[in-house]
């Protein structure tokens, strides 16, 4: 298939940059996936001959260019490839949350109006079976693992393996299927529909972003020069398919690049499989971060005193002088010696664990990090960068060029991308990644692009004097507390979440006298502190109600105040009252986004009462709460709750005058 | 899951695979059964229910040679047994968990359920000592046995933790693994999710459908959960103070009285 592309033609879909990288780095490993064990890698010209047969295969099962092929599954190679062999036929790929319940997904895959669906395993067959009534279109779904579905009905449902051997026979008994093919691929343009990404929404039905090859390849492109990636690199894809970011950094820009993507073996064995692999370039949401992060402080916790002083102290240097040599900055040669003994008997080991030691470019992305954690990992020697992007950007809005990195910037303008700041504070920008529309949903599309090609990105921010973007929060989000002062929740929240044990906060105080909290205590890190502690616990609920767990937190928020007083800016948004959940935050209950993001208009009419119950001076509340366990089924849990209220801090400058 | 009973029709014709025949097992003037006879025919679940003392464990060792019935006769794949011992039973083809979870704490998951297959290696001891050559072919062979059996339960995370460590729903997955790695014709499985929350219950299920699914292997299993029983299993056979007092479909069981008045509580 190799002589399918043509001298000088444009390499301008996915497709084409496959058979490009088979031609040219036919032997080089495109994607592995641990097996019982261990790495299988197959080389680009082995993804190539597979997505022909798959791509045949489908096509013999009647699969027509326009058609729209959910993909539906964890990141494994035979999914990637559907997304190929969907598109050499000019077949649209939309992935779905695999961990998106039913509901969820018959919406998707009814507004998508999908034909073809492929599923991981018996999991997701099952799901789709359930909802398969609902979907008049539907005429295929093919499995990747036959576990367990061996007595179902095979009359629609195929295995991969199935429709791969269709691809091969198609070609052995007719040859000219495999020019059909090489045509098909070649009549696909730039400007065609590459893919479908659902929004997981942070409000209301999940939106359709549809994406050109042009909108992708271009951003991804510009993202390869810009870090200077090459086919040397190695990423770990982990994140959901239908995250653009692992549409863009597992797909699109690896075939763009030729770099290999590795699956890991499931999804627990993340850490150990990245540690395994040692990826070069890195993208992982804060929450990911935040988790490493924790493990490790709650694994030294329980380590031995000498080397517990250890940790802390080179810990210690590190914040203080590791940033600075990561920058290139003049450091004293003291500062220096100490730093590479502590790269030895701390960093490096460290950097192992968390899998980043080969790391040249990490990336957070999808929700402001907090500053603390960002510095801990660019202390330990770690080159994580922010980056700001979105679905409808094909990612990048912006991005940290090396050497000017800072925690509370999202970086300059990446290439191409023109940004401009409303009247209300609201981030806008224009650039080749900029989607179509929402796919059926005119009126939606018409809301957030102008006609001139701008696209409201919902976040307030302003540009600081060195051109860097600040990102503050949600334009709707930011409010105002009753005397005037700015309150900015994510921020807030942000340094709540820096406490290992605190997995998650929601703040409160729009058009309010002062502001309040709700907080998670992250069990792992409390559960570790109460068994030190001989604190007995049955439960998350006991534990998260117990009143030296309270104490601790409380804690916790007088230092956030402490730290907040010191921002001019933020002084007037202290934490006045705070309570513990008596469950956690759950994206199965709709609090959170499958992406993990707080849903805070849903929190706050969901917990009414306890909002009433900060505001009204009470220190304790009840609360009925319906909760969606993981098999679906439903179940109230009603709980008794304390509230604190927590010092506040009156800035430093206030004292002096 | 299935619907219950659905294939009891083909199992009704199902040839018997173990059949116990009017056991009965003392210890001194203590009689744990009294004159038991019920039949396990290949393919099926089959459980063993009954309250606390009824003698259910000791079925289950008096099945897998532990303990030697005073009266009665065990035939096993159409040998009638004499004196038996586990060992013995073991290199038939019987596997068994434990009720409180027997692993080897200190080493691996891996390394565990490796030892559920040492009764199929059968190089020599120096081979094993000199590693190379047949040895490390056998060991590769089985790793890959093991390997499959991990990816069949989803425990690859824990692959290399000492067991110890991890979580009693894990431990219990664990040794389910080891008696699988045996690749046993029958599973006696005692209380197989004991202790165990909704969810951890809900994947046990699943992979003892899988398992009898998957592998044809016959199951009998000891189970407190009712729920569990009633899904999972194609006939019940339940003890009560060491006598059998009713064998059937689940639905059966539940309709006897005599059941209903032992276990189930007294209905209204």
């Amino acid at each position: 298939m190799a002589e399918a592309i043509a001298e000088g033609a444009a390499v301008d879909t996915v497709p084409k940059l496959l058979l490009r990288n088979a031609q040219q780095r036919g032997a080089r490993p495109a994607i592995r996936e641990k097996d019982l064990g261990i790495w299988q890698a197959w080389s680009w010209a082995e993804v190539a001959t597979h997505v022909r047969d798959c791509a045949l295969g489908l096509a013999a099962l009647g699969v027509a260019r326009g058609d729209k092929v959910a993909v539906i599954g964890r990141n494994k190679p035979r999914l990637y490839w559907t997304f190929a062999a969907a598109q050499c036929l000019g077949a649209i790929p939309v992935p779905v949350y695999q961990d998106s319940v039913a509901e969820e997904m018959a919406y998707v895959l009814e507004h998508a109006g999908v034909t073809v669906a492929v599923c991981e395993d018996q999991e997701q067959v099952d799901k789709v079976l359930s909802i398969a009534d609902r979907l008049s279109g539907l005429a295929l779904m093919v499995y990747d693992d036959p576990r367990g579905l061996r007595d179902y009905d095979h009359t629609r449902l195929k295995s991969f393996e199935t429709v791969e051997a269709t691809g091969r026979e198609v070609a052995a008994r007719d040859p000219a299927r495999k020019a059909w093919l090489d045509a098909e691929i070649a009549r696909g343009a730039g400007s065609d529909l590459a893919v479908i990404l659902y929004t997981s929404g942070t409000t209301g039905k999940p939106k359709g972003v549809m994406l050109t090859y042009d909108n992708v390849i271009r951003a991804a492109i510009n993202g390869i020069e810009f870090d200077k990636l090459t086919d040397q690199e190695e990423v770990i894809a982990y994140l959901p398919l239908a995250w653009v970011g692992d549409h863009l950094f597992s797909y699109v820009q690896s075939y763009a690049a030729g770099y290999c993507v590795n699956c890991p073996e499931s999804g627990e064995t993340v850490v150990e499989d990245r540690r395994e692999i040692g990826t070069t370039y890195a993208f992982a949401p804060p929450r990911v971060y935040e988790t490493l992060l924790t493990l490790s402080m709650v694994r030294m916790e329980d380590a031995s005193a000498p080397k517990r002083r250890m940790f802390n102290y080179f810990i210690a240097h590190a914040r203080r002088w590791g940033e600075k040599i990561l920058n290139r900055e003049s450091v004293p040669l003291g500062a220096r010696l100490l730093y590479g003994l502590g790269e030895v008997l701390v960093y490096g080991p460290l950097k192992n664990r968390f899998g980043l030691s080969r790391v040249r470019v990490g990336y957070t992305a999808g929700e402001a990090i907090g500053p603390e954690i960002f510095r801990f990992f660019r202390a330990l020697g770690v080159n994580l960068k922010q980056l700001y992007g979105q679905t409808e950007a094909s990612v990048y809005i912006t991005a940290q060029p090396d050497g000017e990195i800072r925690a509370d910037t999202v970086g300059r303008p990446s290439p191409e991308v023109e940004i401009r700041i409303a009247d209300n504070g609201e981030v806008q920008f224009r650039s080749p990644g900029v989607f179509q529309g929402y796919y059926k949903d005119a009126e939606k599309t018409a809301e957030t692009k102008t006609a001139d090609g701008w696209v409201k990105t919902g976040d307030a921010g302003f540009f600081d004097q060195s051109g860097h973007l600040r990102i503050i929060d949600r334009a709707k989000d930011v409010g105002k507390l009753a005397s005037g002062a700015l309150f900015a929740p994510k921020y807030i929240e942000n340094k709540l979440k820096f406490y290992p044990n605190i997995k998650e906060a929601v703040a409160f105080g729009d058009r309010r006298g002062f502001v309040t909290a709700f907080v998670n205590i992250d069990l792992t890190a409390v559960g570790s502190w109460a068994e030190r502690n001989n604190v007995v616990y049955a439960s998350y609920q006991e534990l998260a109600g117990h009143s030296q767990v309270y104490e601790m937190i409380a804690g916790h928020v007088a230092e956030v105040n402490r730290s907040l007083s010191e921002e001019p800016m933020m002084a007037g948004a202290q934490i006045a009252r705070f309570l513990i959940l008596h469950k956690e935050l759950d994206a199965d209950d709709g609090e959170l986004t499958r992406t993990q993001k707080v849903r805070r208009g849903f929190i706050a009419e969901r917990y009414a009462p306890l909002i009433d119950a900060l505001y009204d001076g009470s220190t304790l509340a009840d609360i009925r709460t319906e909760v969606t366990f993981e098999d679906g089924r439903r179940g109230v849990i009603a709980a008794r709750v304390g509230i604190r209220d927590v010092p506040t801090v009156t800035p430093v400058k206030d004292l002096a005058a | 899951m299935r619907a219950p009973g659905e294939n009891t029709a083909e199992t009704r014709q199902a040839e018997v695979l173990l059949s116990v025949e009017n056991v009965s097992l003392a210890f001194g003037g203590v009689k744990a059964i009294t004159d038991v006879s019920f039949d396990i025919r290949k393919g099926e679940i089959r459980a063993i229910i009954g309250p606390n003392g009824a003698g259910k464990t000791s079925m289950l060792n008096v099945i897998n040679g532990f303990y030697h019935p005073s009266q009665g006769r065990i035939t096993f794949k159409g040998q009638q047994r004499a004196k038996m011992r586990p060992s013995i039973a073991a290199r038939q083809g019987i596997a068994r968990t434990f009720q409180n979870v027997a692993l080897f704490k200190g080493m691996s998951t891996l390394d565990n359920i490796m030892t559920g297959r040492a009764l199929k290696m059968t190089c020599g001891f120096f081979w094993q000592l000199w590693r190379h050559g047949p040895a490390m072919r056998e060991e590769v062979e089985h790793r890959r046995h093991v390997e499959q059996i991990i990816d069949f339960l989803e425990i690859q995370h824990i692959r290399n933790q000492a067991v110890g460590k991890l979580p009693y729903g894990l431990q219990k997955r664990v040794e389910l693994g080891r008696a699988l790695a045996m690749e046993p014709d029958l599973l006696l499985l005692d209380e197989p999710m004991a202790g165990m929350n909704l969810e951890e219950k809900e994947d046990m299920s699943r992979f003892i459908i899988d398992v009898n699914d998957q592998f044809g292997t016959t199951i009998a299993l000891i189970e407190h959960d009712m729920g569990v029983v009633m899904d999972l299993s194609d006939r019940v056979v339940v003890l009560e103070y060491g006598r059998k007092i009713a064998d059937g479909t689940p639905a059966e069981v539940k309709r006897d009285q005599k059941v209903i008045d032992a276990y189930l509580g007294v209905a209204h």
